[in-house]
């Protein structure tokens, strides 16, 4: 494969502002962009059912998948981490003037001539109308993350809205990037917008794709919308089949009666199988997620720096991600992925060093006890750590690091629950001692993680917010505050750079990986494109296509 | 029999309200919550998650959400999932036809060579038959049904090719019996095999007790033929028992198969339960355990008056 990797060409990109210029990029093998003949089905399987088709109403990742299909928003985030306009003709900018008075204002304008699915046109009225929604208080709204950052929305006229900021929100671009806009003229009207039939049964969006039809339980249709402002999509329509068991949704991948394995792909295990299969490609997706060993710092061990930093010294990263996770994970040392704008690809690299791991503990005063365990002031270097019971590879790989830590003179108690347990208030009032996770710590492609790390954020303490691991650095809340009123891409940067060495030389938590997906698609499918900037890979499917 | 029906009705009433009450407190008491399916989610700041919290009505104390549930309950507003907010019985009715076809299928296959296997065997007690049903009988029986069912598929989708690895149709086709009945095979079968050991042994069990009874062999020493003995005199009073297993597995027409509807991907009632408790989709969950209990109930009712009818002993009791 020739190419520049994804994070390189981001440098470069975010360097030279040249975006436009810059062709699609090669890596997992993707092809340069090709017409695909009009008509045919795509089958996109998936491991989990959707089953909410209002996109502002709760939802979970494969539910988003259908919205992107249904629904437009003002501007997307391209597989290059560029906004790209949708509903809007142009993404606001300072340079283009749709940024104002310091970040404050932005205004938009809004394509002309476009449509609903039942053919009433799209004004700027559904922008306010979508925003109202939401902020209204007797709706149950997913979040409100970058719609209460608006004190408030003028629409001068049918194609523009202008709206006002409380205070800079550099995320802000980014949020609404991922906000779909819902039609006024439906839900208006409705007796009580939580219940609408509109929300399970009818959507209307402006997208590329009109719901067509579902079955419970089983699948759901949506039929090409040829009337799309963005031109007819290639495919006559794309159906999502619901497949629980992901060993079953492999084979009906591999005995063809699905094109695409959606959202948790393929399984690791199936990985050297899978990629040497006749007529499919196997695309590796860097997904925004991470994995890691999050501490909860309230906990009396993980108080001090030396222990955290012993415990990263005494793991064998490199045996979880080739033992367990069959080589396919990358590593990283920070919070983002690989294939963010903000990356920083000079952290230090880890080092599996358990003898270094034991002289750190020597030097900081734990001495392990009769039972080799380590203790300081009558703290036992004793704790548990949890993860969702019956995730097979992460439960191998914690008792990996469970032996790499006891030789050292650590000792780790294994306490799995269920996911609708572990991750209720046991990990966000921060009950746990420590946990190994996967998390997304940013929204879309944007670097801001104040809520996960600002030590204002603490539920435990405050009531509000995510920074579970209760970490509190006053170095790290100052660079996150001015990273959000920053709204220079390049500044913004230096600043996010910062703040990954400052947690990196903290080791506010241990970074392990960074999450590579196994998507499968069948060959001859044309223009699929894994974007690790949105939630789903269905992102841009009205370019997908069959060869001709 | 009036007063009899009146009081088994007035009983089942109260096991319902019984089950509904365990079922609700052991539920909400099970720890971890329907929010936390959204914890991981990168958009989602605290705040939504406690506003969607009240806005469910989780806050509040457990005996004022079980009085909310159960008055609703009484008049047919069985609440609205949490998952997608649809109505509850609307999201399980959805699920009923893909469930009965599954499993009528296999229940009716499993009773028909279920009876016929078990009466050979009672009537050739010990023969090379008898023998080679009951050793089949155990291993269909011990064979966990997961396994059943996945080596079903890789052997006739993966290997032979010749059976869909699962689904209710072709994806994206439009309707076509053959097409249902070809996807209708495996699945069937796996659930199939499980029952028909099940019918099978209770068959076989129920008609040696009959026909060492003293009526049948008063009317061998009359001198009516053997098939006549078999088929008149001794099924028809070996099946009294087995009306009573009937009665018991009519619930599982309806509430469906969770293993073999994951397995095959098959849009049932199981399927349903299972992924509402990932979701810890309560009302959902309540309206499953609500409707199986009334059909529990109603099965066993029923199960009695045919048995009333089929038997006068238990009539003049």
């Amino acid at each position: 494969m020739t190419h520049i990797s994804r994070r390189e060409m981001l440098v470069l990109l975010a360097g030279s502002g040249a975006a436009a210029a810059v062709g699609p990029l090669l890596e997992s093998g993707a092809a340069l962009a090709q017409t695909p003949k009009k008509g045919g089905q795509v089958v996109v399987a998936l491991s989990q059912e959707p089953t909410v088709f209002n996109p502002l109403r709760p939802h979970i990742e494969v539910d988003r998948g259908v919205h992107f299909g249904i629904f437009d928003s003002l501007w997307r985030t391209d597989e290059r981490a560029q906004f790209v306009p949708n509903l809007a003709v142009e993404v606001p900018s300072v340079k283009n003037g749709g940024i104002q008075k310091n970040g404050l204002e932005y205004t938009v304008r809004l394509k002309k001539g476009v449509t609903w699915h039942d053919g009433k046109p799209f004004t700027s009225r559904d922008v306010k109308f979508t925003w109202d929604l939401v902020m209204n208080p007797k709706f149950g709204a997913y979040t409100r993350v970058g719609f209460d950052a608006i004190a408030g929305m003028e629409t001068p006229d049918e194609s523009t809205v202008r709206v006002r900021l409380r205070e800079p929100f550099a995320p802000f671009l980014t949020a609404w990037g991922d906000a779909y806009i819902v039609p006024a003229h439906i839900l208006e009207s409705a007796a009580d917008p939580n219940t609408a039939e509109f929300n399970t049964k009818s959507p209307v969006g402006t997208g590329p794709f009109k719901f067509a039809s579902r079955v419970a339980g089983d699948h759901l249709v949506l039929g090409a919308n040829p009337a799309y402002h963005g031109g007819a999509p290639p495919l006559e329509r794309i159906i999502f089949k619901y497949i629980p068991d992901l060993t079953v949704l492999y084979t009906q991948f591999k005995t063809g009666a699905v094109d695409v394995t959606g959202l948790q792909g393929i399984s690791a295990e199936f990985y050297a199988e899978a990629k040497n299969l006749p007529g499919v490609t196997i695309h590796l997706h860097h997904s925004p997620s991470v994995e890691y060993i999050y501490f909860n710092h309230g906990k009396p061990w993980f108080k001090e720096r030396a222990v955290r930093q012993a415990l990263y010294h005494a793991m064998d990263k490199r045996a979880i991600i080739d033992q367990v996770y069959y080589g396919v994970q990358k590593p990283v040392e920070g919070y983002l992925p690989s294939t963010s704008w903000a990356y920083n690809a000079d952290l230090p690299t880890h080092e599996y060093n358990p003898e270094k791991a034991r002289q750190i503990l020597d030097e900081a005063g734990w001495k392990p006890g009769a039972d080799g365990i380590r203790a300081k002031g009558g703290v036992r270097l004793s704790f548990t750590n949890s993860t969702t019971a019956g995730n097979k590879l992460r439960e191998q790989a914690q008792a990996l690091v469970q032996q790499n830590w006891r030789a050292v003179g650590v000792d780790v108690q294994i306490s799995n629950m269920p996911a609708a347990v572990i991750w209720g208030e046991y990990y966000v009032k921060s009950k746990f001692d420590t946990l190994m996770v996967g998390i997304q710590a940013s929204v879309g492609d944007d670097p801001d993680c104040l809520n996960r790390i600002h030590s204002k954020y603490i539920a435990a303490e405050t009531g509000s917010g995510r920074n579970v691991s209760q970490y509190k650095n006053p170095q790290v809340d100052k660079l996150l505050e001015e990273g959000v009123r920053e709204v220079d891409r390049a500044k913004r940067r230096a600043l996010y750079l910062k703040l990954q060495e400052a947690l990196r030389a903290d080791l506010a938590y241990l970074p392990i990986f960074s999450y590579v997906r196994l998507e499968g698609v069948k060959q001859g499918m044309l223009n699929y494109k894994p974007n690790s900037n949105v939630l789903h890979n269905t992102w841009n499917m009205h370019e997908w296509g069959w060869k001709a | 029999m009036r007063y009899y029906l009146a009081r088994r009705v007035l009983q089942a009433l109260v096991v319902l309200v019984l089950v509904s009450l365990g079922g609700f407190t052991v539920l909400h008491l099970a720890p971890g919550g329907p929010a936390a399916i959204y914890a991981m989610s990168p958009t989602m700041s605290a705040e939504d998650m406690e506003r969607l919290t009240h806005q469910l009505g989780l806050d509040q104390p457990l005996h004022l959400q079980y009085f909310k549930w159960a008055a609703g309950l009484a008049t047919a507003n069985w609440g609205r999932s949490y998952r997608d907010g649809r109505v509850v019985l609307e999201v399980i009715t959805d699920r009923i036809p893909a469930t009965v076809v599954l499993m009528l299928s296999a229940f009716s296959v499993a009773v028909l060579i279920g009876l016929a296997t078990g009466i050979v065997s009672a009537v050739r007690q010990y023969s090379l038959f008898d023998h080679a049903m009951t050793l089949t009988a155990m291993i269909a029986l011990s064979i966990p049904t997961f396994w059943l069912g996945l080596m079903g598929i890789y052997v006739f989708a993966e290997l032979l090719r010749v059976l869909p690895p699962g689904n209710i149709g072709t994806i994206g086709a439009p309707f076509a019996l053959g097409d249902r009945l070809r996807h209708l095979l495996l699945p069937a079968s796996t659930l199939g095999v499980v029952m028909v050991a099940t019918w099978s042994r209770y068959t076989r069990a129920s008609m040696l007790e009959v026909i060492g009874e003293d009526y049948i062999r008063t009317a061998l020493a009359k001198g009516v033929s053997r098939g006549a003995i078999v088929l008149k005199h001794a099924l028809k009073n070996a099946l009294i028992p087995l009306v009573t297993l009937a009665g018991l597995q009519l619930p599982l027409v309806f509430s469906g198969a969770l293993v073999t509807e994951t397995i095959f991907t098959w849009p049932g009632m199981g399927r349903l339960f299972v992924d509402s408790i990932g979701y810890r989709d309560y009302p959902v969950l309540m309206g499953i355990l609500m409707f199986t209990a009334m059909l529990v109930v109603a099965g066993n009712l029923a199960a009695d008056l045919v048995y009333a009818a089929i038997d006068p002993r238990v009539r003049h009791s």
